[in-house]
């Protein structure tokens, strides 16, 4: 019942519907492979970004981790870790290990920087972002690992599965709704998310009850790292490459769908199923229009109109759902 | 060290330093078990300081706390709590974005293993509503609420401790109705059979001569005195925290306001209320030159909304206003501005003030279009006018480019009424004045109305507070649910004709709650 209430939801029936009919081989099973492998990607920056912009924040940091991961992953497969002349060779289930804690500790970088060194989120990640941008590059030299998938004699093959399809689902897709049931727990059943409410809704009240905020605040961040961490991986996984400049402009993708999906940017309220809503409508906007033939650039036109639209519509719901509780309190009195 | 089995707590010498002020000089503080102890000063006299060191929100400089005979010293709201310190705060302090239920449990949820028991959450929640005759659907946002329930709300949280001993309430009642305050009252009874000690801060005097058992005194973050209220009266309270016996005295006008020519007049005035029914219901009034005007009436009784309609705040507004003999249209508030029409808002902070600007800025921005040269801003004409009227007014500011939070609330409040009065206004309209300011502030703001009533100014005021209007108004029309109920000028004025005609208004089908 909550989609119903969403009208974004209504926005992507209308898209699928849209898209059947304008391009016959939108429904068909390869196109919807696809169109999961990508929702999936947004779908899980998503997650993360939807912790961090309900307490208020913004992680633009979140596509550039993508990259740096990617890059980090692709190197200790291909090259390995060489340390002292000798070159070390992690297993699969090891470097995925890495990735997650690498992604955090990002998170926890950027979450010390807003809260610590009290700099707004916006600049925190915006540094932060050139950083790991910069780093993913620096790592190749600019350019690609192209041998990921690992050499049977130094036990490190494997790594490719993340990109694959299992019983006819990519396996980002299985990630993504692991995270997305782990996301929601986090929000709605355990004390951890009504903290993050609280944060986003009144961080001066938080404090005051007891919450402590900049602990929220940084595992919000490092929530996001987590989330950017794996979907480097996936995403090095699906193209079975790894290339400095993956993710770029991500983090853009991420905030949409986190807006469309119902979360307010000025922090306090947002859902984990309005955020897959979100992600299913940004996924669903970008491959229709592709295979239709609409070219690049007006892509990016339309996807600019269907964002706003979608938003504009939700609060004009909204404001006519308060009026109405408003005169319904007056008749009460 | 101290042991007293009649005190839950006791402060010794408490000192609080702020950079630049001293908020608390050496004040010691007996917590009296199962007893009202009522602290009272006027605004920065260090009662919400002392209290935010007993609650753990903010440490003191010096000086030492004990409980149960033991030091204590909370570094946080978490220890003073697990000592069962509880505070309602002066202002709310709920999460709007989030339900009743969560509000009333967050930082004490309770759980199934990890996971939040919502269903416990809910029930916890009807319960304790209905304790406090408000029953709230759980899951209601509390920013659906109203103020006087969102208050409930507040007051529930701190009631689900099962291990309380003392609550502290500062300024509980500053947004309940009197049926509300009842309520309360009720409650504070019962929380005191249960062994409960309270605290309770409080500006309306007459609530605390009924709730208090014993009170304390404070003056400039010093301990002035305290008493049993058993053995007190008002003029003693009201005597220790202003240092000198202050009643509010009628000015003497020397206007001659029976020949003074009508500047305003509003005939038929009707704000239609959303759903039904009116805000303002075929009002007629009117201003002469140089009066004081007071409009008294209940909260809701449509006294803002009358201001906002002159100030172009509600252009969908019926009736006809004439000004200065002739009728006006009233389309915008800039238009109104510019006619001689200023306001004080009720809201300081939130209507009066731009927090992030400076005094000087705060006190010319409604007048900016005076202070030009071509398209740039002449800030030597801006800045004399301001210090002008500084001084005309007795502000008190060091510098004028300090932040506008910097100064006391009467101070800010004179910068508001700088603003209104810098627009050159032939009607000034005053919206509770006097309001969250203590005594001291209060009595300059009624010489500020004084004697710009005298230079011919005229002036409407809005109070809730009997004593107030009947010392500064000339003549006062009393509003009740929209209507005009009384117009009473000269002897006429009485508090219990005030009373009576402000609920006159009230027929059947209204509730005198609203």
């Amino acid at each position: 019942m909550t989609l119903l209430k969403g009208r974004t939801f209504i926005v992507l029936i209308v898209l699928v519907i849209f898209f059947s009919f304008a391009s016959k081989s939108f429904l068909s099973a390869t196109t919807l492979t696809m169109v999961a492998k990508h929702v999936a990607l947004y779908g899980i920056l998503a997650l993360g970004m939807t912790f961090v912009i309900i307490t208020g924040g913004i992680d633009l940091s979140v596509g550039s981790v993508v990259g740096l991961t990617g890059m980090l992953a692709g190197g200790l497969i291909q090259e390995g870790l060489t340390i002292g002349g000798k070159t070390i060779y992690f297993s699969v289930p090891l470097i995925i290990l890495f990735m997650m804690i690498f992604g955090c500790l990002i998170g926890l970088i950027n979450g010390l920087i807003v809260t610590k060194l009290n700099v707004a989120p916006f600049i925190a990640t915006l540094g932060t972002m050139y950083i790991c941008r910069g780093f993913a590059n620096l790592r190749s030299g600019g350019t690609t690992f192209s041998s990921i998938a690992g050499y049977e004699g130094l036990g490190n093959t494997g790594f490719k599965m993340l990109g694959s399809v299992i019983a006819g689902i990519p396996t980002g897709v299985y990630v993504f709704a692991v995270l997305a049931v782990i996301g929601a727990i986090l929000l709605k059943k355990v004390p951890f998310g009504w903290y993050v409410l609280a944060v986003g809704g009144n961080e001066k009240s938080a404090r005051l009850s007891g919450i402590k905020a900049d602990k929220i605040k940084i595992l919000v961040y490092i929530i996001s790292g987590f989330c950017a961490a794996w979907v480097g991986m996936i995403n090095t996984a699906q193209l079975s490459a790894a290339h400095p400049a993956s993710g770029d402009g991500w983090e853009m993708n991420a905030i949409a769908a986190t807006v469309l999906g119902g979360t307010s940017m000025a922090g306090g309220s947002g859902t984990i199923i309005g955020t897959i809503v979100g992600a299913f409508v940004i996924g669903v906007i970008n491959d229709g229009m592709t295979m239709c033939g609409v070219s690049e650039f007006w892509q990016k036109v339309i996807r600019g109109c269907v964002i706003i639209l979608a938003v504009v519509i939700d609060q004009t719901q909204r404001n006519l759902q308060a009026k109405m509780a408003l005169q319904a309190r007056n008749e009460n009195k | 060290m101290f042991d007293d089995p009649n005190v839950v707590l006791h402060c010794e010498k408490i000192d609080k330093i702020y950079p630049g002020t001293k908020a608390l000089d050496q004040v010691s503080f007996d917590l009296l078990k199962g007893k009202v102890n009522v602290l009272i000063g006027e605004n920065g006299a260090g009662k919400s300081t002392l209290m935010k060191m007993i609650a753990g929100i903010e440490q003191p400089s010096a000086g030492k706390m004990y409980m149960d005979g033991e030091e204590v010293f909370f570094k946080d709201t978490n220890a003073a709590r697990a000592k069962g310190i509880g505070i309602i705060h002066q202002e709310l302090s709920l999460f709007p974005n989030m339900t009743v239920y969560q509000n009333i449990f967050i930082g004490h949820e309770k759980k199934n293993g990890f996971f939040l028991n919502d269903r416990e959450h809910r029930k916890g929640s009807d319960v304790i509503l209905k304790r406090l005759e408000h029953e709230i659907a759980a899951d209601t946002m509390v920013g659906d609420l109203r103020v006087g329930q969102q208050q409930m709300v507040e007051i529930a949280r701190n009631l689900i401790q099962d291990d309380l001993r003392v609550l502290i309430m500062d300024e509980p009642t500053s947004s309940l109705s009197a049926a509300e305050v009842k309520v309360l009252f009720k409650i504070m009874r019962e929380l005191l059979e249960q062994g409960i000690s309270i605290v309770y801060i409080s500006h309306r005097l007459e609530e605390i001569m009924e709730i208090g058992d014993h009170v304390t005194v404070l003056r400039d973050g010093k301990y002035v005195a305290d008493a049993d209220i058993k053995d007190i009266e008002l003029s003693w309270i009201v005597k220790n925290m202003v240092g000198k016996n202050t009643q509010y005295h009628r000015f003497e006008r020397t206007i001659d306001l029976d020949h003074a020519e009508k500047v305003l007049e509003m005939k038929d005035i009707c704000l239609p209320k959303q759903g039904g029914g009116y805000l303002l219901d075929h009002v007629n009034m009117y201003l002469k030159k140089g009066e004081v005007l007071g409009i008294y009436g209940l909260l809701g009784a449509g006294r803002s909304e009358l201001f906002e309609c002159l100030m172009g705040m509600h252009p969908e507004h019926t009736g006809e206003v004439i000004f200065e003999g002739k009728p006006i249209k009233i389309s915008s508030i800039s238009s109104q501005i510019s006619k001689g029409f200023a306001l004080v808002p009720e809201d300081r902070q939130r209507q009066g003030l731009i927090q992030t600007l400076d005094i000087c800025k705060n006190a010319s921005i409604a007048s900016m279009s005076k202070f030009r040269k071509g398209p740039f801003l002449n800030k030597k004409a801006e800045e004399s006018a301001v210090d002008d009227e500084i001084r005309d007014i007795h502000i008190k500011v060091a510098d004028k480019n300090l932040p506008i939070l910097s100064l006391s609330g009467g101070n800010q409040q004179k910068v508001v009424i700088a603003k209104g009065l810098l627009t050159n206004p032939t009607v000034f309209l005053m919206d509770e004045p006097s309001r969250g300011i203590d005594i001291g502030a209060k009595t300059e703001v009624f010489e500020i109305i004084h004697e710009f009533s005298e230079r011919g100014l005229s002036i409407i005021v809005i109070s809730s507070e009997l004593k107030e209007i009947m010392a500064i108004a000339d003549r006062i029309y009393v509003l009740s649910n929209g209507k005009c109920t009384a117009e009473l000028s000269g002897d006429e004025i009485t508090e219990d004709g005030l009373v009576r005609a402000s609920y006159a208004g009230l027929g059947t089908g209204a509730s005198a709650e609203a």
